[in-house]
């Protein structure tokens, strides 16, 4: 494949879009707006508009944050670990996953705010010197998130600014409308010289070597919100291997589901082909089977440590008044994923496309199960509520808002960046056969 | 004498890594080299040094490691409050604030780094016209020699022709 054309092909994905376009994201930025209105209403009333209800206080909201915050890891395993382990193929679906990792981390980081009783107090979480004199608990793992977040949050966004330089350069060179002042800036003034190139390459090592043990990280943080508690169901060593493992399996399932209407609209078949989907469900695979030996632990574990808690938490999840989410749960993450085995189905993208729905359906409601149905039975039977909880509309539009301005952070970029890396096509492409030979 | 900048465009980073080859083997130039993409060509022709960007990147991490702890540490002092009967200085969960700021400083190091090493925003006027063309991130790769002898102008061109080169430039 040439220069010229994988610049054209490319670059032919940023041309002013169809109407369709406007209509999806006109669509989407309505639900964005239901959702923050949503949230206008809580701000102005307060927390009481969600459902929450002793001892039912962490609900939807955490459940959206954890499910987010998953989302975004596999972006990080394909643009950072498959770049040191030199798969090749990672190449054509990096960009789409960096951009969707920063994209789900920015909507996994508002739900904290949105969660707590004083959103406009959320800088306390943030340790700074204050006419208060107080500190932030460096021993709570709630801090530890707000680092664990930042952080993601800023090297995922600069791994993705710094492998789109030299793309802005490329368009920027090619763009006459009223967009390239604005690459012109962004370009940073990259000339593509061998200087630059040079520490550029060193940086995008270095960044790829410092994004992969945040794989690990920031969801095992995340795991510790629950399991460094006593609450039976959450505290538990396996939650974090257990959550990383989640994690990954969600988010690759949430890259195929980005990336079969986007190769679709932006006709890039020839790019993103079938063996990157079948390298993506391969690897949904092996994560869906130890998300399913970890579900097997946790009630192998419950039995085996003789608590009646842990045992009374484990059975109520999976026969008590829960017991729909879980075993919906069960379906959707450990038997559905199984049909992928089959190299039929696993090389269909319809197919591929409905089980990746599956899988993020079923991963919500692993951390829906995980938190409510843990919440609701305790150890005090005293505590536990006679019905359901039952979220309000409040928090309904606030996640239908969240999965909103997820896609409609996406569609934005898609149409206003390369989708595909320009320069990483170029560099695994032949070079172009010589004119002058 | 003034400085004269020759250039030459070439279609492959092979043959314009033969020709940056042959102008660092006879010593005629200083050779900056253009390319749409990373080259391992060019890369070999150039015999460039490892990148400073990792000591950036080290101080960086070694920095977020320090303020990892010193500043839990402060802090507990700050308004010393036992809880559980713990020390206060607890280290496994300050090894989690560590950790991400190890990451964090590291990666803030690195960018930093990579900015000023390569001089990005690179708003300064370029020394010579020919530094710049948008071909360079399309499909061309140009090869620029920054020479001061007027006598290797001459050989300058003729290696960069010889090699393949499909246009040569001189800017004076």
């Amino acid at each position: 494949m040439s220069y010229t054309k994988i610049d054209a092909d490319i670059l032919r994905t940023l041309q002013p879009p169809r109407l369709t376009y406007y209509g999806a994201l006109g669509l989407i930025g309505i639900g964005f707006g239901f959702g923050a209105y949503a949230f206008a209403q809580q701000w102005q009333t307060g927390l009481g508009v969600a459902g929450y209800e002793h001892p039912i206080l962490w609900g939807i909201y955490i459940t959206n944050f954890v499910f987010w915050v998953g989302i975004a890891h596999s972006g990080t395993l394909i643009s950072a670990v498959l770049f040191l382990f030199r798969a090749r193929w990672r190449t054509a679906v990096a960009r789409a996953a960096e951009a969707m990792t920063v994209f789900a981390v920015c909507t996994a980081g508002l739900f904290p705010i949105i969660h707590i009783g004083r959103p406009w107090l959320f800088y306390w979480l943030i340790p700074y010197p204050n006419e208060r004199q107080l500190w932030v608990n460096f021993r709570s793992p709630l801090v530890w998130d707000v680092f664990a977040i930042t952080t993601y949050l800023t090297v995922s966004a600069m791994f993705l600014f710094l492998g789109l330089i030299p793309d802005i350069a490329a368009v920027r060179d090619r763009c006459t409308d009223w967009r390239k002042p604005i690459y012109r800036v962004l370009a940073l003034g990259w000339d593509g010289s061998s200087k630059r190139w040079r520490h550029y390459n060193s940086l995008y090592a270095f960044f790829a070597a410092l994004a992969t043990p945040l794989v690990v990280s920031v969801h095992s943080v995340v795991s510790w919100d629950f399991a460094m508690t006593i609450l039976p169901g959450w505290h538990s060593t396996i939650f974090a291997p257990y959550f990383v493992a989640g994690a990954i399996f969600s988010g690759l399932a949430m890259v195929i589901t980005l990336l079969i209407p986007l190769r679709k609209l932006l006709k890039l078949e020839e790019y993103i082909t079938i063996h990157h989907f079948e390298n993506l469900a391969k690897m949904i695979i092996l994560t869906s089977l130890i998300v399913g030996y970890a579900y097997i632990t946790e009630f192998f574990i419950a039995w085996y440590s003789g608590s009646m808690f842990e045992q009374g938490t484990f059975y109520d999840r999976v026969f008590g008044q829960y017991r729909f989410f879980a075993w919906g749960m069960l379906f959707c993450n450990t038997i559905v994923p199984l049909f992928l085995f089959s190299k039929t189905i696993r090389t269909n993208l319809l197919w591929l496309f409905v089980i990746s729905i599956f899988i993020n359906i079923g991963m919500w409601l692993e951390r829906f199960v995980i938190i409510v149905s843990s919440l609701s039975h305790d150890f005090d039977p005293a505590n536990w509520p006679v019905g359901l909880y039952q979220p309000t509309w409040v928090e309904g539009a606030i996640t239908l808002g969240s999965f909103c301005m997820f896609f409609m952070l996406f569609l934005l970029f898609i149409k206003n960046f390369p989708a595909i890396s320009i320069t990483e096509m170029k560099e695994a492409s032949d070079v172009p056969e010589p004119e002058s030979a | 004498m003034e400085t004269t900048y020759i250039r030459g465009i070439f279609d492959s980073g092979r043959t314009a890594a033969l020709a940056i080859t042959a102008i660092r083997d006879a010593d005629l130039g200083t050779v900056t080299a253009y390319s749409p993409s990373p080259n391992h060509d060019i890369d070999h022709a150039l015999d460039q040094v490892t990148s400073p960007v990792r000591t950036f990147t080290l101080i960086g991490a070694l920095l977020g490691c320090i303020s990892g702890f010193a500043l839990p540490i402060y802090t507990v002092y700050a308004w010393p409050l036992i809880t559980g009967g713990k020390p206060l200085i607890s280290i496994p969960p300050f090894v989690v604030i560590a950790f991400e700021l190890t990451i964090l400083f590291g990666a803030i190091g690195g960018m930093l780094g990579f900015l000023s090493l390569s001089r990005l925003p690179n708003i300064a006027r370029p020394s010579t016209k020919l530094a710049v063309d948008p071909r360079f991130s399309l499909d061309r790769f140009g090869v620029l020699v920054a020479c001061t002898d007027s006598q290797h102008v001459e050989l300058i061109r003729t290696a960069l022709d010889e090699t393949g080169a499909l246009e040569i430039e001189t800017d004076a």
